[in-house]
């Protein structure tokens, strides 16, 4: 979707603000959100988060901070999911007559998630459409839903310089369509052919793309 | 989802992003917790254990002490440029949120930038979470188009002819900058130049 998380060559958006000693969380409340956000049932389609992200209104999305989106989208996982109502999250009670679960994550499970390799590389049948060296343009693609394909990539030519194999489809994944594998390829986009003559002809912008991202140049 | 219960957002517009959230955050997360504990859907202690993860055992010092072999040991450099992944777990680094790593090398002519413009995708493993400034609108906007403008707020001037490459996390591949070896450090060991990595050296916003 043509949302304002897409936001890579905009101006305007506010200062850098780097901060020195930063710690790791700046409430309490954050570092729960984010351990909620692993451990809850909700966690098991990453793509699918990432998009419930995309969906916070774009002004709110602008003005709130990381954590808070993170909470917006994780209450509303947990109602899409059917595991509470809006009521009951806003109460922080749940409503007489449930039957309560039992989490499927325990602490002492906690640092064996961690250290388990997951990854997202799938085989496939199909051989991949581009090699590295080729010169492919970004389609002019305009989903509702989710891509991993931003706009500034979009019409531009560049070059494979790596194929990974075929990993989970995000488009496809995150609206519970199946994990759709497709080839992933790094492209190289000279930085004058995304951002015209202005830009320094040595620099370069590499991006991760799926193969329906992609056509031949 | 109704957007009833979020309705009392309006003071949020009134902050920049990476300002301190309003206090009510902490009432409406504890009463969030509250709940999933009592229907039994996550397990308090699992929480701390996660947050105890990302306080004490991940950050930039696991990057480091990569990035510090990779100078010192010529084998495990090669390694790691052909297979970060598999060189990081050499290591004994967490997978999660690193299943796929790929490390990029600064050199004299060369500087390389990581950013992650749609959202926030970074290197748990070796790196910890990102600061606030790598999640920001500013840094996610500007990275690909200005670099050069967003390293020297940063205070870093590169040599004249320097190449900057972007890397923009798309998919769920997640790049390690592998910083050049500052001048005069030949005596030194491992861990007297893993102590000299710094977290944006390896984000690719300083050099060493």
């Amino acid at each position: 979707m043509n949302g304002v998380h897409d936001m890579g060559g905009m101006a305007g958006l506010g200062p850098l603000a780097p901060e020195a000693g930063e710690p790791v969380f700046h409430h309490r409340w954050e570092g729960r959100v984010l351990a909620m956000t692993i451990a809850s049932p909700t966690r098991s389609n990453i793509d699918a988060g990432r998009h419930q992200r995309e969906l916070i209104p774009g002004p709110d999305y602008l003005a709130m901070t990381y954590y808070e989106k993170w909470f917006r989208s994780l209450s509303e996982l947990v109602f899409k999911h059917g595991l509470a109502t809006p009521e009951e999250i806003a109460r922080g009670r749940a409503a007489p007559g449930f039957e309560a679960a039992t989490p499927h994550l325990q602490a002492a499970q906690v640092e064996t998630m961690f250290a388990t390799p997951g990854g997202y590389r799938r085989e496939v049948a199909a051989a991949p459409a581009f090699k590295p060296g080729d010169a492919v343009r970004g389609r002019n693609l305009n989903p509702p839903g989710h891509t991993r394909l931003p706009r500034y990539a979009r019409g531009r030519t560049g070059e494979v310089i790596a194929w990974h194999g075929a990993h989970v489809f995000p488009d496809s994944h995150a609206h519970g369509l199946g994990e759709d594998p497709r080839h992933l390829y790094t492209v190289r986009f000279a930085a004058c052919e995304l951002w015209g003559e202005a830009a320094d002809p040595r620099d370069s912008v590499s991006l991760d793309l799926w193969e329906p991202y992609l056509e031949p140049a | 989802m109704a957007h009833d219960h979020h309705d009392d957002h309006d003071h949020h517009h009134d902050h920049e992003p990476g300002q301190h959230p309003p206090s009510d955050m902490e009432l409406r997360v504890k009463a969030l917790e509250s709940l999933l504990v009592e229907k039994g859907l996550v397990d308090p202690a699992a929480l701390d254990a996660i947050v105890d993860h990302f306080e004490h055992r991940v950050g930039p010092r696991n990057g480091a002490r990569v990035v510090a072999r990779a100078w010192t040991d010529p084998a495990y450099h090669a390694r790691l440029m052909a297979d970060a992944t598999a060189a990081i777990g050499e290591l004994g680094y967490d997978s999660r949120q690193g299943d796929h790593m790929r490390a990029v090398e600064n050199t004299p002519g060369v500087h390389n930038m990581v950013v992650c413009t749609l959202c926030s995708c970074y290197p748990w493993p070796v790196l910890g979470l990102p600061p606030v400034w790598y999640k920001s609108n500013a840094y996610r906007s500007r990275a690909v188009i200005d670099p050069r403008g967003v390293l020297a707020e940063f205070g870093v001037t590169l040599p004249s002819g320097t190449e900057v490459r972007v890397w923009d996390s798309t998919a769920e591949l997640r790049y390690l900058v592998i910083p050049e070896r500052p001048a005069g450090t030949e005596g030194l060991g491992e861990d007297a130049l893993a102590a000299l990595v710094t977290r944006n050296g390896m984000i690719g916003t300083a050099r060493l």
